[in-house]
């Protein structure tokens, strides 16, 4: 289990990050959504290990974080922003320093080798040099390095970073696999990337926490959703925009229309809903004799939560 | 013991497999050949001096090539990331920092042992003793691995390797200059300046004379140790800001 308690982190006079709170149940998979800056990287590199908090505490497996760095070090696996990898190395010269470096004998990287090749599927440029493979497979040796020596906790910063989408598929997948034997822990600010890989979310704004839990549980937090998007064509000679938005405001559940912009040969009203009210508002329009072009969720609810927690961490600060 | 053992193999596999570990040793052997020629067999000489003049001239390449093979070692792994490796395995600091000095610290020694060959030319030609030979050797390697550590002290200091590279030599060549420096100031400055000099006082005036002086071992010992401490203490201060 991770408790993390009133953790903070100031570079310089300037706060990066906290105070936060918040504990991880072991087997949990938990993604760290935020804007570039929120203090994903810092929570994480902290966790890591790698950086000493400015103050707070962390419990990680039982351990101190602060006080006892090199216990609970052993106890996990990091891949960075940027894979930790020495180019001049091959694959499997590089491993096996990973492991050493984790308190591994030889002979425990030799059997532990194959397994990670495996899940990692770096078995056919284990003999290359690392500075000769692509990024994709620099990320994959990345993380072959993070649980060659087993860890309990895996800490994944931005893993996706910079892949093409077969890579982000695969790496996706991999991901998969590591939740089965680990408590993972996985940065993005790609919200289709934490959502589709994580138990739970923890949403960072300017290094505050601004909340926590499922997906579902995000988005029936909040009050107000606005998903809607519905193009209609403009009558010819009829005072259109009034009309529709008229129209579209008695729509049950919608709850504010907001000013349209043209698009497609039509006119596009984004709603502010407390449901999904596609069928009623589709209705409402024919009924109203008015062309229905297009009608979808602009955004996906996650993706409204989201903008909703930053955009109140920017207005108050 | 074991974190530095893992680590020093690598560094040193690492010395071995770079071409640019190569290079400085193929131009500090030919700035050292040149030296040789030029300084040491010019006209007769007696052999013992012929000797130190090779000494004078390898001093300059063993502080050359230990800047050299240590400015990079930290700031190259932090402008790479692969120092998140180190700093995120159950390794401390000091470890990191050992077991990189002595890979480098193994390199210099293999650099400094392919010019033997010139103190064998004067030991065939001349009439040199083979202890003032190795008490040359032995100041070149304890003068490479002050430089080393300092070279290493000022790749902590830095991310970008040039600024490691600058801050490192504008150190040396403060530390080779105090001696001269001391001279034109008052007792007791002058004589606490001096002594701390790098380079005239504790090696020109000992080791590359064949005299082996214990305070000029304590001397080289005790900076090697100063700076490799301080490249501790800048690891662990790192993690704080």
């Amino acid at each position: 289990m991770i408790r993390v308690a009133n953790l903070s982190k100031f570079y310089g006079g300037k706060r990066a990050l906290g105070p936060v709170s918040f504990e991880i149940n072991d087997g949990e998979t938990v993604g760290f959504l935020g804007l570039n800056g929120a203090g994903k990287t810092t929570a994480l590199r902290i966790l890591a290990c790698d950086l000493r908090p400015s103050s707070g505490s962390i419990e990680i497996g039982g351990l101190d974080g602060i006080n006892d760095p090199h216990e609970v070090r052993k106890k996990i696996g990091f891949l960075p922003e940027n894979p930790p990898v020495y180019a001049d190395m091959t694959v499997l010269d590089y491993l096996g320093f990973a492991g050493e470096l984790r308190g591994m004998s030889r002979g425990q990287v030799k059997r532990r080798m194959p397994d990670v090749l495996e899940v990692t599927d770096l078995g056919e440029v284990a003999q290359d040099v690392i500075g000769t493979l692509s990024h994709g497979y620099r990320q994959r040796v990345g993380v072959a390095q993070a649980i060659i020596h087993q860890p309990k906790f895996l800490i994944l910063d931005e893993p996706t970073r910079g892949l093409d989408p077969v890579q982000i598929v695969e790496m996706r997948n991999l991901i998969h696999d590591l939740k089965q034997n680990h408590t993972v822990l996985i940065s993005s600010h790609i919200l289709t990337e934490i959502s589709q890989t994580c138990d739970r979310l923890l949403v960072l704004g300017k290094g505050k926490l601004l909340g926590s839990g499922s997906e579902h549980d995000l988005a029936a937090s909040e009050s107000e959703i606005r998903a809607v998007t519905v193009t209609v064509r403009v009558p010819a000679g009829d005072d259109g925009k009034a009309r529709i938005k008229k129209v579209l405001e008695g729509v049950e559940g919608v709850k504010s229309v907001a000013d349209p912009y043209e698009q497609g040969g039509g006119l596009s009203f984004a709603l502010s809903t407390t449901r999904d009210c596609r069928a009623d508002v589709s209705r409402a329009v024919v009924d109203a004799k008015l062309d229905l072009i297009k009608l979808d969720y602009s955004r996906s609810e996650l993706e409204n939560t989201f903008i909703r927690l930053v955009g109140g961490a920017d207005a108050s600060n | 013991m074991r974190a530095i053992s893992i680590i020093y193999r690598r560094e040193l596999g690492a010395y071995l497999r770079s071409p640019f570990a190569w290079v400085i040793a193929a131009l500090c052997l030919l700035v050292d050949g040149f030296m040789f020629q030029a300084m040491a067999m010019s006209g007769e000489q007696l052999s013992a001096t012929v000797l130190e003049k090779f000494f004078y001239g390898s001093s300059g390449v063993a502080i050359g090539a230990g800047l050299l093979l240590s400015f990079r070692l930290i700031s190259e792994e932090r402008q790479t990331h692969s120092l998140v490796l180190l700093n995120t395995s159950p390794v401390r600091d000091t470890e990191i920092i050992l077991g990189k000095f002595f890979a480098a610290l193994t390199f210099l020694i293999i650099l400094l042992a392919l010019s033997f060959y010139m103190p064998l030319l004067i030991k065939v030609n001349g009439k040199i003793s083979f202890g003032q030979v190795m008490v040359g050797y032995v100041g070149l390697v304890l003068l490479g691995s002050a430089s080393l550590a300092i070279g290493l002290f000022a790749s902590t200091l830095a991310r970008n390797q040039l600024v490691a590279g600058v801050v490192a030599l504008v150190i040396l060549i403060i530390m080779v200059f105090l001696f001269p420096l001391a001279k034109r100031l008052d007792s007791p400055v002058r004589e606490v300046l001096q002594e701390l000099d790098l380079w005239w006082i504790h090696f020109q005036t000992g080791f590359m004379r064949g005299v082996l002086n214990l305070k000029d071992v304590i001397y080289y010992v005790a900076v090697t140790y100063f700076f490799l401490l301080l490249g501790v203490k800048t690891l662990e201060a790192k993690r704080w800001q």
